[in-house]
């Protein structure tokens, strides 16, 4: 592996600090890349930066996602468009796709440390915020989905006057088990991984608040020998436990489709098929989030094009994965012989008579054609095109889930029990609502805490270095 | 002892601080060779090869992870097994009542759960954090040990500790700084 193209140019432990440690210690550099245009003028001079343009559309979603909240806590669920025969709607469709964007932190973070990847040391902090918020995102639906969020907590076993205790054949109580585990263990995860940064952060901080904070949050780390032995230790364990916790996870999700009797849901590739949809995803929105950060923060040295490529591939593999399930639910339709699946097949496809089809081959076009170009070298070198195409993934993605659940729910075994699946305002509004919430938290993660991981960045340059030298020394020999 | 505590400063070790991790191995290389046992390092990343040449190699805490995902296992089990047949023994679908194979999703997320709560709070035990003052970082030079310095500690509580003598010794190993950490107690 070519390591010197995942840093560029020239560094030594402190500039790296500076580089990354100060856009959470100088506020200027949050203020540095200017909002151009008309849209830029209308912003205070000294907040034209895209962090302040971000974090205020974020903040005006989450009032809408507020708002919409209210409404459907005031009124009750009828609010949303899921109805008869349609009982799952978007809060379910949301609810898949925010976990599946999640799954991409924990790959980066546990799966390709273990594969000892170092290019996965620019981005994985980054990643793992993405983890947690996306997983609060998703948390957010089945909790209002209950229509009663406030006795969410009967969903935990716990001791209770009823003596009622939650049934564990059923998947729903297993995604309950995996969600809450999965929050637990990504923010164990992302917030070891913090602890030296802050302990960096703590002694560059000049600000007496920052002294303290930092101070605090690094728990006393000192950096000794025997801290980082241990800390190693656990990082490697703690990655060895999250990485089947990632599979598990998203099968289990797959679990609330895969084990019901509903046609079109009831087929065993549903774990492996989410899984890999969860990471395509997943990358998806690293590189959307990655791209313009990289350039507004003046990053490009450590997040390289390397690093796009590499991620570009990822996201090809995995889309590839995904295509191959969805030619498998053709082929198990026809080969099955059911006559349930064959109709639902028809159902999807089917230009002319089909109510969905449109949502079927959109899914198709942003999540098979457009990625496709991603095995051109220089696509996945163009920026612009990367960002797209990962857009595209993202709306694909969230089809997938469209194309599961209203159109399996809407065709099942009896004509009488046919309807139409119709979001309603009040979906929309929290389905934005939560994008803008993500977007909010991402920006403030991005402002307050290093968004990547200062001392393996350091590691990684220190190794590179070495190699360096010691090419030196041998060209040296090789030329006396 | 309440009251009549001993407050008055001790030594805690002396320090001695080097640019690069190559130079912090020999030195502590030398330190070991000199015959100091209680020595330790500080850098802001981790060093190759430092924890072999002080001799600490320690398996607690897989142990501890391992314990704590076989409680995790245990506590799983045990709360599906007694809810689905004693507490809340409920037939759905003529299924057995201990039908094992739909208890695994939930056995084995408590598994990790609890693995992974050893792994992290083992990991701060054993480390003795969180405790946010730490007696090192009387020295000033120990800013930079998370930043940009690779620092060589060799403590007081060895044997042939001598504060002269071994700020002596430190100045022989061509460190940038040599400082000399003063602790009290509770400090």
């Amino acid at each position: 592996m070519n390591k010197e193209r995942l840093i560029t140019g020239d560094w030594d432990y402190s500039s790296i600090d500076g580089q990354i440690g100060d856009v959470v210690l100088d506020a200027n550099r949050h203020t540095e890349a200017k909002v151009p245009g008309l849209l830029g003028k209308l912003m205070p001079a000294n907040m034209r930066s895209p962090w302040f343009l971000i974090i205020g559309i974020g903040f005006v979603f989450v009032n809408v996602l507020l708002l919409s909240i209210t409404i459907l806590v005031l009124t009750g669920i009828g609010v949303w468009g899921n109805n008869q025969p349609s009982g799952w709607g978007f809060d379910i469709i949301n609810f898949v796709w925010w976990i599946g964007i999640g799954h991409a932190g924990t790959l980066i973070s546990a799966i390709l440390l273990l594969l000892r990847q170092q290019w996965r040391n620019s981005i994985n902090r980054f990643a793992e915020a993405m983890t947690i918020f996306a997983v609060m995102c998703a948390g957010m639906y089945p909790l209002l989905h209950t229509g009663r969020p406030w006795v969410a907590y009967w969903l935990f076993p716990y001791p209770n006057v009823l003596a009622l205790w939650p049934q564990f054949r059923s998947p729903l109580v297993w995604d309950v088990f995996a969600v809450s585990t999965y929050m637990t263990v990504s923010i164990l995860f992302w917030y070891v991984g913090l602890i030296p940064d802050f302990a960096t952060l703590r002694d560059r901080a000049k600000s007496k608040v920052g002294r303290v904070l930092f101070g605090m949050a690094a728990l006393g780390w000192t950096g000794s020998a025997k801290h980082w032995f241990r800390y190693n230790h656990a990082s490697i364990m703690l990655a060895g436990l999250s990485a089947p916790l990632v599979l598990s996870v998203h099968s289990i999700v797959s679990f609330d489709f895969a084990m019901s009797i509903v046609p079109g849901w009831n087929v065993t590739i549903f774990p492996p098929y989410f899984v890999a949809g969860a990471v395509f995803a997943g990358f998806a929105m690293v590189i959307i989030l990655a791209i313009p950060v990289r350039k507004w923060y003046r990053l490009e040295a450590f997040i390289t094009m390397k690093h796009f490529d590499w991620m570009a591939k990822v996201m090809l593999a995995t889309g590839l994965i995904v295509a191959y399930g969805y030619g498998m639910e053709v082929f198990y339709a026809w080969y099955s012989g059911v006559p349930y699946e064959t109709a639902l097949l028809f159902n999807r496809t089917n230009l002319f008579e089909s109510p969905y089809s449109w949502a079927f081959w959109s899914l198709i076009l942003f999540n098979v054609v457009f990625p496709a170009f991603l095995w051109f070298p220089k696509v996945r070198q163009n920026l612009t095109a990367l960002f797209w195409i990962s857009m595209s993934v993202s709306i694909g993605m969230w089809f997938e889930r469209y194309v599961i659940i209203p159109l399996s729910l809407t065709r099942d075994y009896l004509p009488s029990s046919f309807g139409y699946y119709t979001p309603t305002i009040v979906d929309f509004a929290m389905f934005f609502g939560t994008i803008g919430f993500f977007l909010f938290m991402m920006f403030l993660f991005i402002r307050f805490l290093p968004m990547i991981n200062i001392f393996e960045m350091k590691e990684l340059w220190h190794h590179m270095s070495h190699e360096k030298a010691h090419a030196h020394e041998a060209a040296a020999q090789e030329a006396h | 002892m309440g009251l009549f505590r001993d407050t008055a400063p001790k030594h805690y070790g002396t320090v001695a601080s080097f640019l690069t991790p190559e130079q912090l191995l020999a030195a502590t290389q030398r330190a070991k060779d000199a015959g100091f046992r209680d020595v330790d390092t500080y850098s802001p990343i981790p060093v190759e090869g430092v924890c072999e040449l002080l001799k600490f190699d320690e398996t607690k805490l897989g142990w501890i992870t391992f314990f704590g995902g076989l409680a995790g296992a245990a506590t799983g089990l045990w709360l599906e097994w007694w809810t689905s047949t004693i507490a809340y023994a409920h037939n759905v679908g003529g299924k057995p009542l201990e039908s094992w194979p739909m208890f695994f999703p939930v056995l084995y997320e408590c598994t990790i759960l609890f693995a992974a709560f050893g792994a992290t709070f083992g990991m701060l035990g054993l480390c003795g954090l969180p405790k946010p003052h730490q007696p090192i970082f009387n020295a000033p030079l120990m800013e930079r040990a998370s930043q940009d310095r690779f620092v060589l500690c060799i403590e007081a509580t060895d044997p042939n500790y001598d504060p002269k003598d071994v700020a002596e010794f430190m100045k022989t190993l061509n460190p940038e700084e040599v400082e000399t950490v003063m602790t009290s107690e509770g400090y």
